[in-house]
């Protein structure tokens, strides 16, 4: 029997084991929105109706970053499309599953300025992993195959796929999903060269200042069990980016903390001393290296990646593994437990330079009086909700880099927060794709006032669907970051940043229905926490902290490592002439 | 495809061949095209053209830049998923052709003289007019560039290059080509094209 391209696509998804849609309908993709009616696709498909497209993405992003499954996003041509470049682009930087279906116009209305056309395969070219546009009815199992194969394998990635309307109007023979996938062009290497790995042993025997440097691809590939071993036999100590938070435990002593911009000192300093950099699924962003032709001078480094091109793009690398890191990292493991060397009892000194930085330059802030410190809210946030083992995301700015120093967020896959694009209004949506996968979880979104403000109209998406996501503000009524820039590198002069005229954050909440909190004491933050994450259904808490305080240590943009500056230091002069 | 206008070579930057065998269908030499745009890396020429496999495209493109930022656009290349095969050619030994078609003005007292220019470099003849003649001719860059820079002089009416297409010397193929490229020759195909015996 034949079935027409929109019923064939989405028992094509319910065969790929798509169990959750965010979207929003629209004329073009009316056809394929009307078979979701259909009882057998209801019963397997949940549609979450995003209140903007944009959310929809980061939505799928969450919902892959913290279940592994790919994430699925439904849109209408033209205007729905376009609103789903942000999402694509973010999903890219940070190499997030995600596979994004829009409508187009039918074919024979491609290129003539159809009503709602947007040539989308040629906008998406470059912030997707890959796109496609159907052009047969056939065609559907296929490349929805191949989307959710690309989108998953490899370096995750976003997909997109472009449906006209007469294609999923068309009607088809459907013969199932295709058990056989066959893309001549992509291969990903996911096996070491053992040679290679040879070399790298090579080099972790004789080093004296070792350090690992993880990224977000440990937890791309869930190499969390490889690299807990290959540190327990080595005792190397380890740092992680951003996007690499939550792959390694925090409670271990050779976990150091975040590197970069605003990584602590003793991480940072530990980049710019070691000897031997072991670089895991990480990829050298200028947030982490600072200025590079200052970067990775005094050691050598390994480097490893499932993406090629990730290697060598700026910096050096004197022993290249191209692979995937769970696969390499165990390869690695058998060769390393064949060395004979008490590792420990050589890092001595190494350690006891990290442990003296630690001390002379911890993590700290000035002393906190009636007004809440960001960083005290910060602290309570962890403390109250550690033992719920929650979900965080958070949006951009100050209040992401205060919870990625201070929210020690212990397990793998429990922390979304937008790395590469730095998208403000990144964290609420994503919470709520994390919160669609685990819904019986806490899902915590540590926003700031500013990034709220982007997709805060999720909040009556959260409220149809059950998504008991809790938003805590860091209320600074600043685009605080911007700020902070503006403080230390244009004199003073604030332009555009300043949030006071601003919604009352509890009236918000209360007008979509939900609970609304605040906290204006330091004394009131602990219990409206406690409150907010023990009541059901979603909450604003809305946290007034100090207005102007500034996240440090703080690496100058454009600036070398050594250059870092901590709390209280003096701004050198040369800062005030504008960023370099 | 060629953006480069003028026949004049050449920056201090090596030159890179590098040769892709793609899948032949809608929107991917955009997507080549859009890569190395995004990238800003200066393109010499993009040739296309079908191999003996219908579904595959050949391209032969040229670049100038340093090893190093070429070596990074050949892994963004073979990232993307169209792309079956990349191969930079730098340091094979190839043999490489281009065409360039010239029209060139021809007053009567210097008809002879370009006519020997086409005759020293092999050129042809493939159109008269009272006032003009087109030229082809095919060769290595080199070659082609000297050829129009004598008949620059006379003066160019209009010039189009095809760009340049490469292809490795011996019996050596840069990198393995498709599976389906090294099947036993379908004779019943290629009769015709191949001689027998
Ligand atoms: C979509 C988007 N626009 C602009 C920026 C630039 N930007 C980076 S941080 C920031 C301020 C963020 O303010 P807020 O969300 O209130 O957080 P805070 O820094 O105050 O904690 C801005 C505007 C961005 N990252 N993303």
């Amino acid at each position: 029997m034949k079935l027409t391209g929109s019923e064939i696509l989405l028992r094509s998804l319910v065969e790929e084991g798509v169990d959750t849609i965010f979207g929003h309908p629209g004329g073009v993709i009316l056809h394929t929105y009307d078979v979701l009616t259909d009882p057998a696709v209801a019963s397997k498909i949940r549609h979450i109706l995003c209140r903007h497209e944009q959310g929809a993405t980061h939505a799928a992003e969450g919902y892959y970053k913290a279940s592994g499954k790919v994430g699925t996003v439904m849109v209408t041509s033209g205007p729905g499309a376009c609103n789903t470049v942000t999402g694509l682009t973010d999903a890219l930087l940070d190499s997030m599953a995600i596979v994004v279906f829009t409508g187009q116009v039918p074919t024979t209305a491609m290129g003539c300025d159809a009503f709602q056309e947007a040539d989308v395969v040629g906008t998406t070219r470059t912030c997707t992993k890959h796109n496609f546009l159907i052009l047969k009815t056939e065609d559907i199992p296929r490349i929805v195959k191949e989307a959710y194969h690309i989108a998953r394998s490899g370096r995750p990635g976003p997909v997109l796929v472009d449906l006209p309307k007469n294609v999923v109007m068309g009607r088809a023979e459907y013969h199932g999903h295709p058990q056989e996938l066959h893309i001549r062009g992509y291969k990903p290497t996911l096996q070491g060269h053992a040679g290679q790995i040879k070399r790298a042993v090579e080099l972790m025997k004789t080093a004296r200042r070792p350090l690992i440097y993880g990224g977000g691809g440990i937890i791309h590939s869930e190499a969390y069990e490889e690299l807990r071993e290959l540190v327990a036999v080595t005792r190397i100590p380890v740092a992680l980016t951003l996007m690499g938070l939550g792959a390694f435990d925090t409670s271990d002593p050779l976990w150091l903390g975040m590197v970069g911009m605003h990584g602590p000192y003793w991480s940072n300093m530990a980049m710019i001393h070691c000897d031997l950099m072991i670089a895991i699924g990480s990829r050298f962003d200028d947030r982490v290296t600072g200025k590079l032709s200052e970067f990775g001078k005094q050691c050598k480094i390994i480097h490893i990646d499932i993406d090629p091109t990730s290697i060598r793009k700026t910096v050096h690398v004197d022993v290249p593994i191209v692979g995937d890191v769970k696969q390499v990292l165990g390869e690695l493991n058998k060769e390393v437990r064949q060395v004979e060397r008490h590792w420990a009892s050589d890092f001595g000194e190494w350690y006891a330079q990290i442990a003296e930085w630690k001390a002379k330059h911890p993590l700290r802030y000035g002393p906190m009086l009636d007004v809440i410190k960001p960083q005290y809210a910060i602290d309570m946030i962890f403390e109250v909700s550690e033992r719920m083992n929650p979900i965080v995301a958070t949006g951009v700015g100050q209040h992401q880099m205060w919870a990625a120093q201070r929210y020690r967020g212990r397990r793998p896959r429990r922390w979304l927060t937008s790395g590469g694009l730095g998208t403000m209004g990144y964290g609420f949506p994503a919470a709520m794709g994390a919160q669609a996968a685990f819904p019986g979880d806490l899902v915590i979104c540590i926003d700031g006032d500013g990034s709220f403000q982007m997709t805060n109209q999720d909040l009556i998406t959260c409220v149809e669907n059950n998504l008991p996501v809790k938003v805590v503000i860091i209320n600074n009524g600043y685009l605080g970051m911007v700020r902070q820039w503006q403080e230390l590198f244009y004199n003073r002069r604030y332009s555009q940043v300043d949030l006071t005229i601003q919604p009352d954050f509890v009236k918000l909440a209360e007008a979509y229905g939900v609970i609304g909190l605040r906290a204006r004491r330091p004394d009131e933050v602990k219990p409206v926490l406690e409150q907010a994450f023990t009541t059901p259904g979603p909450v604003i808490v809305d946290i007034v902290t100090e207005r102007e305080e500034n996240c440090f240590p703080m690496i100058p943009p454009g600036g070398a490592i050594k250059e870092i500056l901590d709390y209280g230091d003096p701004i050198p002069e040369k800062l005030f002439q504008g960023l370099r | 495809m060629r953006e480069r206008t003028k026949a004049i070579p050449k920056e201090a930057k090596a030159r890179h061949i590098i040769t892709l065998l793609v899948e032949n269908h809608a929107g991917v030499l955009a997507r080549v095209a859009a890569l190395i745009a995004a990238k800003g890396y200066n393109i010499d020429s993009l040739t296309v053209g079908e191999t003996v496999d219908p579904s595959i495209s050949r391209m032969t493109l040229v670049v100038r830049g340093d090893d190093s930022v070429v070596e990074q656009a050949v892994k963004q290349l073979n990232r993307l998923i169209d792309v079956i095969r990349v191969t930079d050619l730098t340091g094979e030994e190839f043999v490489e052709r281009e065409l360039v078609l010239v029209k060139v003005k021809a007053k009567p007292e210097a008809k002879a003289e370009i006519l020997r220019i086409a005759d020293i470099f092999r050129a042809k003849v493939v159109d008269v007019a009272p006032f003009s003649y087109m030229l082809e001719l095919t060769g290595a860059e080199d070659k082609l560039n000297a050829f129009v820079e004598l008949l620059r002089p006379y003066g160019i009416q209009e010039f189009a290059r095809t760009g340049m297409t490469v292809m490795t010397r011996g019996n050596k193929t840069p990198g393995k080509q498709t599976e389906e490229m090294w099947k036993e020759p379908d004779t019943k195909k290629v009769v015709g094209l191949v001689e027998k015996g």
